[in-house]
């Protein structure tokens, strides 16, 4: 003690905590540390969320079915082997690319349409034609299930009042796929007219008089003036759209079930029938786990696609 | 090449507020117009309808011999440049300069043989394979005017072109536009707010107010005769001073200008019988800066000395700005910058009266 170097038992050197705290503080106000705590929440969030469960289901689809021994890729390859499945492959892949391709085409001629229609009147038509998308899709499936059904329904009714025989919309295979193609076209169309919408406006209408004095009809202007400056606005809705719609259940579920003879089923609902109705979970996730290449393969051409046109034409 | 007129050229809008109010305007061949006045004098307006880009409500354009109102601005031949240079982002350069010949099906070999020749014209050759986005304000600016040059149109048409360039570079663009007439003698209309853009770049000015046309002529013209005072105190920088006066009797016989109870000064014998007429009536005194000296400068034996209390002293180098007030209005002189004049306190002045303009203080106009 006498030597002064010494300090008493439960003390602590006053430099070494001040040294401490403040190294706490200079990590506490680190930008990174910041925006990583604001991030911690949603990040927790989609851990718990998406990631687990995502890689639950990768585990899942490599068990038997009766979940007690693993059985590797042997799910996928059974899938891949089966009729039904190549069926549900293709109407998926036929559900998804032709509601998502008509989508577009009506979207972005109603996009046109409302973007000429003078101010006060376009909020109305705008807010109408958004009703489809802000109904519950089970609750409008199922008006539309209602109409397509083969004693009640209103499309028969006025096909009748033409003489025409009724059709059977949800009883044969191809007008049952062209009935959930239509309900799907007027659920997410409204979607796609209020995207191209707002890009419309966002095209400076200097550019359209720009190109009127060099010579440009209108066509010409849509061809190389509207579809230019909306690319990135197209390939980021038709990518989420195939997202969604490739992931669609509704629909199915309501109008079809996946019938008749599993001619309408999509991934989501072949899933649902295979894990849960038949109880065979891991057979269920790996048909849902089918989606994921497919999508991933878009999404990273799209994005890459995005990210280049935003560097070159960025103001 | 060709002349372009507008006769009694009315924009109406839907609310009923009229921009332009039946404009009569001429310009001949190969001529260099500009079209000046502050913000919502309807000049943009005036330009858009020469374009095809605005309806005309009334009255008639001609371009080159033919009445253009019902034709679509493709089929005008003219060529405009814009404000914001409304480059196409997705093209290059080239494409961007190319784009209106293309839709006219030029050969390929043509369409590149224009592009490299105005591109040389306007120093961007360098520049072709890049996008509008890679380029600076001016050199943006260089390529929409390139985009016009291409075409070889009868009328060019630029709507406040440098406006959002810094105002160095304004001015070498100012230069490079003229250059650019000179070269290529294309009757063009102008369209800007900036005064010294206008009196720099045009053969004539038309200056507007309220959509009507207040006066046409030379740079020259307009400064030293201007008909109005919105024109006496548009042109010119810093602006004209103007001062509340009254028209009088002089000694001799002559004529004088009451200013204040203190301040009268004699009218110029040239100019007596044409300011006599006015006796007793309200009128403006109208003075550019540069006519109002410090006293000892000129000393000319019979110039009336003012003696006035200096507001403001703004050295500029080759010249100095001196503010007063003279029974409230205010004065600017530009005088010689060895001046010994500072705030506060007393600066003998004169002025050089051949040089006034005398207004009638309820119309404006210039008598």
């Amino acid at each position: 003690m006498a030597d002064g170097t010494s300090i008493p038992i439960g003390a602590i050197a006053p430099g070494k905590t001040a040294g401490r705290r403040g190294t706490m503080r200079k990590f506490a106000q680190r930008r990174s540390t910041i925006g990583f705590l604001l991030c911690l929440p949603l990040i927790l969030l989609i851990a718990g969320f998406v990631i687990y469960p995502a890689f639950y289901a990768i585990y899942l689809s490599m068990l038997n079915k009766k979940m007690t021994a693993f059985v590797g890729l042997g799910n996928f390859a059974f899938l891949l082997q089966r009729h039904t499945f190549q069926l549900v492959i293709f109407q998926s892949c036929l559900f998804a690319i032709t509601a998502v391709v008509l989508k577009a085409f009506i979207g972005f001629i109603l996009a046109h349409l409302m973007h000429n229609i003078p101010g006060k009147n376009q909020r109305i038509w705008r807010g109408l034609l958004l009703v489809p998308w802000v109904i519950p899709l089970a609750l409008s499936t199922l008006t539309w299930w209602w109409m397509f059904d083969p004693s009640y329904s209103a499309f028969n009714w006025v096909l009748n009042q033409f003489g025409l025989a009724n059709v059977p919309w949800l009883g044969v295979g191809w007008i049952a796929r062209f009935c959930t193609i239509t309900v799907n076209v007027w659920f997410g169309t409204p979607f796609f007219m209020i995207m191209y919408l707002a890009a419309l406006k966002s095209v400076p209408e200097q550019l359209y008089e720009a190109a009127s004095i060099d010579g440009a009809g209108t066509m010409q202007k849509l061809f190389f003036v509207t579809l230019p400056m909306m690319r990135n606005i197209i390939a980021i809705t038709v990518l989420f759209s195939l997202i969604v719609t490739f992931a669609d259940f509704d629909i199915v579920r309501i109008l079809t079930a996946g019938g008749p003879q599993d001619m309408t089923h999509v991934f989501a609902t072949y899933a649902f029938q295979v894990g849960i109705q038949s109880g065979d979970i891991p057979l269920g996730a790996s048909v849902s786990l089918f989606m994921f290449p497919i999508l991933a393969f878009a999404a990273f051409f799209v994005l890459r696609g995005v990210t280049q046109r935003t560097k070159e034409i960025a103001t | 090449m060709a002349e372009v007129s507008c006769r009694k050229v009315v924009k109406e809008y839907d609310a009923g507020v009229q921009a332009v109010k039946g404009i009569d305007l001429d310009i001949a061949d190969h001529e260099f117009v500009v079209l000046v006045g502050p913000s919502g004098c309807g000049k943009s307006t005036t330009l858009r309808m020469i374009a095809g880009l605005e309806e005309i409500t009334t009255g008639e354009i001609w371009i080159d011999g033919d009445v253009v109102n019902d034709v679509p601005p493709r089929d005008r031949d003219i060529a405009m440049v814009f404000q914001n240079y409304a480059l196409y982002p997705h093209m290059s350069v080239f494409d961007n300069m190319a784009f209106g010949l293309k839709l006219r099906k030029f050969p390929k070999d043509e369409i590149k043989r224009r592009v490299d020749e105005a591109a040389r014209i306007l120093d961007i050759v360098p520049l072709l394979d890049r996008k509008p986005r890679a380029l600076s304000g001016g050199q943006r600016q260089r390529v929409a005017m390139g985009r016009a040059i291409v075409r070889n149109p009868k009328v060019f048409l630029f709507d406040e072109p440098l406006s959002n360039l810094d105002a160095k570079l304004r001015v070498q663009m100012r230069t490079e536009i003229k250059k650019v007439h000179q070269t290529v003698r294309t009757t063009t209309v102008y369209v800007t707010h900036d005064q010294i853009e206008a009196m720099t770049l045009a053969d004539r000015v038309v200056v507007m107010n309220h959509g009507v046309i207040e006066q046409v002529g030379t740079p020259n013209d307009l400064y030293h005769h201007p008909a109005t005072r919105f024109v006496a105190g548009f042109i010119g920088s810093p602006a004209m001073n103007f001062l509340p006066c009254r028209v009088q009797d002089g000694v001799n016989g002559g004529v004088a200008i009451r200013l204040t109870d203190s301040i009268t000064v004699p009218v110029p014998p040239a100019r007596a019988e044409r300011y006599g007429k006015f006796k007793g009536k309200e009128m403006v005194l109208g003075l550019r800066p540069e006519h109002l000296f410090e006293y000892h400068e000129q000393g000319k034996p019979n110039w009336t000395r003012i003696d006035l209390p200096v507001d403001v002293v703004e050295p500029m180098g080759m010249e100095t700005m001196v503010h007063f007030f003279v029974d409230g209005a205010p004065v600017c002189a530009r005088v010689d910058p060895a001046t010994h004049a500072a705030p506060g306190e007393m600066l003998p002045l004169t002025a050089d009266l051949n040089q006034m303009h005398l207004m009638e203080a309820d119309t404006g106009k210039v008598v």
